[in-house]
């Protein structure tokens, strides 16, 4: 198996061993149990006449719940992926533990290429597997489900990955709390960012919309958690959020158009180049 | 500079003289900022070398959450061995370290002594032609220290270089067949045990000295003092009358006189009286 493989493979044997899926897959199961009883409320909600909602109006409601659940699911997400990955390899180059892997044949690209992958296919697959749950629980209790899944799952999935790209990169050069509070930090102010960029949106304020544009541009979090969005608003709600024009899209909640595809390839563009920085600071780190 | 295949190199000098720092040079783990070196053959930094390398670092850890045994799959797989290698390399490193009956315990259970002997295993792998130890004994006790010095022996048996950093200069004395003494980055001296310890020490148990008679014996060489005892580590014995002589006209009361064969250790410190 070539090395980066190997490294990946330890990587996701690490966070086994370590009861990390363990506890993230309880902890899955348990928000998933109790968001299917909650929505499945929903269905048991009467109006005045004393009869219970009519399936659209379930669907609408059961529609901007599930972005408020996911939201959680990509706090869970990003969080994970910047706790884990602040330490990956700080910790390890503190503690000696490199030193005996790097005597080998073994490249330090290899290393970073290989923890990446590790780690984002922990990423892949809690996202993966938490999304089908989620939705499969929606689906059971109110006939919900979101339009666009695939997608859906995929912008979720991206947004952990990017958290991961960054506290890796800082990783390479700062302690594992320091870089895992910095990724985290990263995180929040690309989400206000977006909120601030909204509110330019809103009020028609070319310049404090540029800082919306600006965020997702240095970290594309909250630009890949519209696309999540965007994925789970349907048509009903997109031709109201629509209606209602610049004041429509002012919504850290909402999402009337899906992320531009010149956005969708810078994202592409951050990944190599956060790797990329990341090889680079971790070859010329001294160990 | 140069260490023959076959031979048990001992490198030493006091702490931040730069023996950490050179074995990692010539493991590629650190970019030299000037000159260069070769190691097998090879300019240092070359990848594939190091599939013929064994390296058990002075600060280290092993995955806790790894067994032994594991940890040496790991290292397998990294150096790399064949597969059909697998399980005799591993078995025998288990042997050689006497971890065999703690083979398949989590690291994160293993005392510090045991986690080095883990190392040596895994540096052993592979069967090396050059391995480096940088302190492999400081956390063994005296049968452990014991059983290093064997495989250090055997590894030098079978051909291979031994690279060995420690401050356990008695250590060194037994093991080595040539040292360095490097001080504040520089090589200060190196040959064979015998061209470096040709020289005599003299050892002289005395009272009534203060720090200024002590002070006016600096014409008789580098002086390591431990107490009562005084002990020139570079004194011809013709000198012995001379400096007794002198002692005695200071007020000083002689108990004992023992000239000897410089150790190493005397030699050591004599080498570094005279850089500073």
């Amino acid at each position: 198996m070539p090395p980066v493989l190997v490294i990946a493979r330890l990587t996701v044997q690490e966070s086994s061993r370590r009861r990390l899926l363990l506890a993230l897959v309880v902890l899955t199961l348990i928000v998933v149990g109790f968001s299917a009883w909650g929505f499945n409320k929903i269905t048991t909600v009467t109006g005045r006449s004393g009869v219970t909602l009519p399936h659209d109006q379930v669907e609408l409601i059961s529609s901007q719940l599930l972005i408020v659940v996911t939201f959680m699911y990509s706090g869970v997400l990003a969080l994970s992926a910047a706790v884990v990955a602040g330490p990956l390899i700080s910790s390890e180059v503190e503690s000696g533990l490199l030193l005996s892997i790097l005597a080998r044949p073994v490249r330090r690209s290899e290393v970073v290429i290989g923890k990446w992958l590790g780690l984002g296919a922990l990423v892949a697959v809690y996202a993966g597997g938490s999304a089908f749950l989620e939705m499969a629980a929606v689906d059971w209790a109110t006939g919900y489900v979101p339009p666009h899944p695939i997608e859906l799952t995929l912008f979720v999935c991206a947004e952990g990955l990017a958290l991961l790209s960054l506290g890796l990169l800082l990783s390479t050069r700062l302690s594992g709390i320091t870089g895992g509070v910095i990724a985290l930090v990263a995180w929040l102010m690309g989400w206000i960012g977006g909120v601030v960029g909204d509110i330019g949106t809103g009020l028609q304020n070319q310049a404090v919309e540029n800082i919306g544009t600006v965020s997702r541009l240095i970290l594309p979090t909250d630009g890949l958690w519209r696309g999540a969005v965007y994925a789970m608003e349907p048509d009903a709600v997109l031709a109201s959020l629509r209606l209602a024009g610049t004041l429509g899209r002012a919504n850290p909640f909402s999402a009337v158009d899906p992320p531009p595809t010149a956005f969708l390839a810078w994202v592409v563009v951050w990944f190599a180049l956060m790797l990329a920085l990341s090889i680079w600071s971790f070859r010329t780190r001294e160990i | 500079m140069t260490v023959p295949r076959g031979e048990v190199f001992g490198f030493l000098g006091p702490n931040g003289a730069g023996k950490t720092t050179a074995v990692k040079l010539l493991l590629g783990l650190l970019a030299p900022t000037a000159g260069e070196a070769w190691v097998l053959g090879q300019r240092i930094g070359d990848l594939q070398t190091r599939r013929r390398i064994g390296y058990l670092p002075e600060l280290f850890r092993y995955q806790g959450w790894l067994s032994a045994r594991e940890v040496l799959v790991l290292h397998c797989e990294l150096a790399p061995l064949p597969r059909s290698r697998w399980k005799e390399a591993i078995e025998g490193a288990l042997d050689i370290v006497g971890l065999s009956d703690r083979a398949d315990d989590r690291v994160a259970t293993f005392s510090k002594g045991m986690q080095q002997r883990l190392g040596l295993g895994a540096a052993l792998l592979g069967e090396p032609e050059l391995v480096f130890l940088d302190e492999p004994t400081s956390a063994l006790d005296p049968v452990g220290r014991h059983d290093v010095r064997q495989v250090i022996r055997d590894l030098s048996s079978r051909g291979a270089a031994v690279f060995l950093n420690s401050h356990l200069l008695s250590e060194v004395e037994q093991v080595c067949d040539r040292v360095a003494v490097v001080d504040q980055g520089r090589v200060i001296a190196s040959g064979t045990m015998d061209q470096l310890l040709s020289g005599s020490a003299v050892r002289v148990r005395v009272t009534g000295l203060d720090a200024a008679s002590r002070a006016k014996l600096a014409g008789f060489g580098p002086l390591d003092e431990e107490g009562d005892q005084l002990t020139f580590t570079a004194l011809a014995p013709d000198r012995v009358p001379e400096l007794v002589s002198q002692i005695v006209a200071m007020g000083g009361r002689v108990y004992e006189v023992a000239p000897r064969h410089q150790t190493l250790e005397d030699r050591f410190l004599q080498l570094l009286h005279e850089d500073r």
